[in-house]
């Protein structure tokens, strides 16, 4: 990874990581050999550096979920994906380069894979709005999510998104009703569908791609109804560090806090040190669960499929009932 | 264009718009007369001079909707139990406590059977006097409910919005009321229901992102404000002016997002007529 970039609680490690660095590079050099001591440092900055992660608070799990190095939709589609045909457009307006789409083989499956995209160097960021949508790209990803329901192909969808971009054209064009129309049409598409929020999950801009049978978070990524900064420059009247930090709190963003609530199905795990130190091994575990999933849900009829996919959403929310729900009264008089 | 949709969103803004004021006068913020308030309440709570439309409560709106006595409400022993334990500035809890005793209801969204002009239909308006009329897990149950009563008895459908979106304060529970409930009008739509939704203002956020945005046919009261992100939130992106008129109903009628502009003294007229139509 080209770019050294490291977030404060992960200072300590940085020391570690010089030392062992400047011993390999006396190592070799002469008579002296470095092994012992350098192995028993990799123990030690290992073992710190699964404490660290396994004490993240959740207003750092959200700086994890951001990180600049780590994975986005198309590294997996590159990492997990084979003979990848990129498909473009929404055949309305315009092509969004802010979602992916395209299909790809995933093992043994034939997949149509659906994901947002940040974009890698400062060009790609901008012309992907660093992973904010506009409309069309929400009906590109339903256009393509249709094309795979005609040939009976299941779908993948990567969340990675801030949110869906606020703007005059976004509104011109209907964000809204973009949004609403995937949520509602994906919750009736006739193949098997999972999500993963690979990074970022926020708020209805990753909702739009994510009606499916089967929902993760990979351990890392960050899932709630609004970002941190967002909620508390509004319920604490301004976004700091410290209001940030509660409000990441307060919000339940975690993989541990959605799935506790039911948002999510599974957690999936990333390699020690979270994905961006790892990309390849994070491809891996994210490859076993889609393919996993999609090879029993693709058992399921597509009655029981709608039905259960239906159940699933459903379900959530939380409420007391202090009576029984009244059976259907006679109609009033008129 | 059929109606002015070129003031500004400060104009069409002024402060506490949203709470009329107490007095037997009030000043319009629409055209800035002197009006009587008896004579704007009994106007359905529109301006006699500008047809400003003042924003109204729940009960209010089944009232002006609903013929006489002709409203049951349904779902109404669903409570809300803040799920995350939410605290920002004030516990959820004490908002929670705080918006009940302010309303004299338990949550932000009445739901139930109704008549309009002899049609039966069921029924669903936001309360925006209920924490802004925001999408919690009651709120989302209960419109679901009332979606899937209307399947099962195969009966048109109108929900009135009025809401700044998803409520925070449930966070990833909340977000979900806009998949179940997309859900519901799914089976409602494959069942050939007719679902009319009507926008008043403001209709934002997750509310507009899901059901709000999903009706058959799609009603704006006039200069509503109407969009997924605040105009605050976008102008920030932008670091530009707004158009004028932006985000109003006109602009989105314009903009070819909804149907229809209705004045509030013509609704009943005009949801009957299109359940005539469309309805079974
Ligand atoms: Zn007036």
């Amino acid at each position: 990874m080209a770019i050294p970039y490291t977030m404060e609680f992960e200072q300590p490690l940085v020391e570690i990581e010089s030392e062992i660095r400047a011993l390999e590079g006396r190592s070799g050099s002469g008579e002296q050999d470095y092994a012992e001591e350098i192995a028993g440092l990799r123990k030690h900055h290992d073992r710190l550096l699964q404490k660290i992660y396994n004490g993240l608070t959740p207003v750092d799990t959200v700086r994890v979920a951001r990180h600049p190095n780590r994975p986005q939709s198309s590294d997996y589609i590159r990492m997990i994906a084979k003979d990848f045909v990129e498909l473009h457009g929404d055949r309305r307006y315009g092509e969004d380069p802010a979602i992916i789409t395209g299909f790809g083989r995933i093992g043994s499956l034939k997949c149509m894979i659906v994901g947002h995209n940040k974009g890698k160097d400062t060009n790609e960021k901008i012309a992907c709005h660093f992973g904010c949508a506009h409309p069309e790209g929400y009906r590109k990803a339903l256009a393509k999510m249709k094309l795979a329901e005609k040939y009976n192909v299941p779908i993948v969808t990567l969340v990675d998104t801030p949110g869906a971009f606020p703007g005059v054209g976004a509104e011109q064009r209907g964000q809204a009703e973009a949004i609403a129309v995937n949520m509602r049409e994906m919750s009736r598409i006739r193949v098997p569908i999972v999500s993963c929020v690979i990074g970022e999950g926020g708020s209805g801009g990753a909702l739009g791609i994510a009606v499916a049978d089967r929902v993760s978070m990979l351990q890392h990524a960050w899932y709630a109804v609004i970002s941190p900064e967002g909620c508390a420059a509004i319920l604490w009247k301004q976004a700091n560090p410290q209001t940030n930090a509660e409000a990441a709190q307060a919000l339940h963003i975690t993989a541990n806090d959605n799935l506790k609530l039911g948002i999510v199905d599974d957690i999936v795990e990333e390699p020690l040190g979270g994905a961006q130190r790892d990309p390849a091994a994070a491809a891996v575990f994210l490859k076993e669960w889609i393919v996993s999933n999609l090879s029993k849900l693709r058992r399921r009829k597509p009655e029981t499929l709608l039905n259960k996919r239906y159940d699933r959403f459903r379900a959530l929310g939380a409420y007391d009932e202090v009576t029984p729900a009244p059976a259907p009264d006679p109609r009033p008089e008129s | 264009m059929a109606t002015t949709g070129t003031k500004s969103w400060a104009e069409l803004k002024p402060a506490g718009a949203s709470r009329i004021p107490e007095g037997l006068w009030l000043r319009c913020p629409g055209c800035a007369s002197m009006i009587y308030r008896k004579q704007m309440e009994t106007n359905q709570h529109v301006c006699p001079e500008c047809a400003h439309h003042y924003r109204i409560g729940a009960d209010e709106r089944v009232r002006q909707l609903c013929d006489d006595g002709a409203f049951e409400p349904l779902f109404d022993d669903l409570r809300c139990v803040d799920p995350l334990k939410f605290k920002d500035l004030k516990t959820y809890k004490d908002r929670l406590a705080a918006e009940q005793k302010k309303t004299g209801r338990h949550e932000g969204v009445i739901t139930g059977r109704a008549f309009i002009k002899g049609r039966q239909l069921v029924l669903g308006v936001l309360d925006l006097h209920f924490m802004m009329g925001t999408l919690s897990s009651v709120v989302g149950e209960k419109l679901t409910r009332a979606i899937e009563l209307a399947t099962a008895e195969d009966l048109p459908l109108v929900i009135v919005s009025g809401s700044g979106g998803a409520r925070m304060q449930e966070s990833g529970l909340s977000l979900m009321q806009m998949a179940k409930t997309s859900a519901a009008l799914a089976r409602f739509d494959d069942a050939k229901g007719l679902f009319i939704s009507v926008l008043t203002d403001p209709t934002t956020g997750g509310v507009s992102a899901s059901f709000a945005m999903l009706g058959d046919v799609i009603i704006a009261e006039p200069r509503a404000l109407i969009g997924f992100a605040g105009p605050r939130v976008i102008q920030q992106t932008i670091r530009q002016e707004l158009p004028p008129g932006f985000q109003t109903s006109e602009f989105l009628m314009e903009s070819g997002m909804l149907d229809r502009v209705v004045d509030r003294r013509e609704l009943r007229n005009e949801i009957a007529r299109l359940i005539d139509y469309a309805g079974k």
